[in-house]
């Protein structure tokens, strides 16, 4: 049969396609894993259709049920073509200080938009979604950052389907937003073989969230703890808005249209090839550039795409 | 050695509003005591009564976490740049 039923069936199974052309060391190849061809356009897909089907079998999702997620996003926006496709409503709680494309593809799928401030990122969504939910406990909370399905759906799709195109893998980079891939992904891969080394990328969001009363304000995901995310991870690196829109840039130099956390990632990447003297580094794009284009992050002048990335939200 | 230590938000009323100050010391647990030594009212916040680091806190090493290198033990040379950021979320 040459075609799928539904569009849901076209998530997953996403392309490796190589980019050491752009590697400092000739004896460090560079492989990314390519999820802006899922078909909400990003690797959220694989988190947003796991924690719903999870959710249907455990019976929690009623027919017509309504969803609320905190979300930079993507996650929101793979939600938002789940729930569409099996006819539940969702409410998304997102930051203000996203890119308009984050929420226009929200519309696209008839997501209902509650803006948090922008100011406290992410982890004001969080706190936001958790208070709705608690006047709203007829909503059904997926919950991205704590529900077990997110870091199963990379242990179960995107860690094997790494294993199985590149099992010469010997780094795995990935951002850090939820943890879900690196957890997920990371765990299976170093089952597989040990000596494969797992590098986190982060944003230096901590910076421009200036909502955060005090630390104690601060986030770490409880499926990062839970899960032991520590010992999964080897290295953890922050990738400044300058280099992740550099590398995004120069990625389009190799005819890869990504968006901005790719750059970031592919700045660890190059940071990790740099400190090896040989290996095969796979690092997850999470998303096509698509969503960034108001950005003026590829044609505007440097100096002012970074100082506007500082205040978007692209992981 | 003396490096120089970017401060989030939140600790720079602490430090009469600097985003930047410097400090010494040859290992993030050094750089950090003198940081508190002369801003004590950041002692609460970056470090636990035990005196490890609050959960809360990542501390960097020109952008690698220290939590994955040797934690407070981390080596620092003259001119580094150590960064101080609260743990966000993303996604």
């Amino acid at each position: 049969m040459a075609y799928h039923r539904s569009v849901l069936d076209l998530i997953g199974n996403t392309p490796l396609v190589e980019v050491s052309e752009l590697s400092p060391n000739p004896e460090a190849r560079i492989l990314l894993k390519l999820e802006g061809q899922n078909p909400g356009g990003s690797v959220k897909d694989r988190v947003a259709l796991a924690m719903v089907e999870e959710a249907e079998k455990e019976g929690r999702l009623e027919k017509g049920a309504t969803l609320i997620e905190p979300s930079s996003g993507n996650t929101g926006i793979g939600l938002a073509m789940v729930a569409r496709v099996k006819g539940y409503k969702l409410n998304v709680v997102l930051p203000a200080s996203v890119s308009p494309e984050r929420r226009q593809a929200l519309e696209v799928w008839g997501a209902s938009i509650i803006e948090s401030p922008g100011p406290e990122g992410s982890n004001g969504a969080v706190r936001l979604a958790e208070r709705l939910h608690a006047e709203n406990p007829e909503w059904v909370f997926l919950y991205q950052y704590a529900n077990r399905a997110n870091p199963r759906a990379h242990y179960e799709g995107t860690g094997p389907e790494i294993w199985r195109d590149c099992p010469e893998v010997t780094h795995f980079v990935a951002g850090l937003g939820t943890s879900g891939t690196l957890v997920g992904a990371g765990r299976f891969l170093k089952e597989r073989n040990p000596k494969i080394q797992v590098w986190a990328v982060e944003p230096p969001a901590g910076e421009n969230v200036d909502g955060l009363r005090s630390l104690d304000d601060g986030y770490i995901p409880p499926i990062f703890t839970e899960l032991g995310g520590p010992e999964i991870l080897d290295r953890k690196t922050i990738a400044n808005p300058r280099d992740s829109i550099v590398w995004t840039r120069k990625l389009a130099d190799v005819g890869i249209f990504a968006g901005i956390s790719t750059g970031a990632a592919m700045a660890g990447a190059i940071r990790c090839a740099e400190s090896v003297p040989s290996g095969v580094i796979v690092a997850i794009s999470a998303d096509g550039g698509w969503k960034y284009l108001s950005t003026g992050a590829w044609t505007d002048e440097i100096d002012v795409v970074v100082e506007r990335a500082k205040r978007i939200i692209y992981f | 050695m003396t490096v120089e230590v970017r401060l989030p938000t939140v600790l720079r009323p602490h430090a009469g509003g600097a985003t930047t100050v410097s400090a010494e010391g040859t290992t993030i647990g050094e750089v950090i005591e003198s940081l508190v030594g002369r801003y004590p009212g950041m002692s609460g916040q970056v470090l636990t009564p035990e005196g490890s680091l609050h959960r809360f806190v990542n501390v960097y090493v020109n952008d690698d976490d220290v939590r994955y290198l040797d934690q407070l033990d981390t080596k620092v040379a003259d001119g580094d740049t150590v960064s101080i950021l609260p743990a966000v979320a993303g996604g």
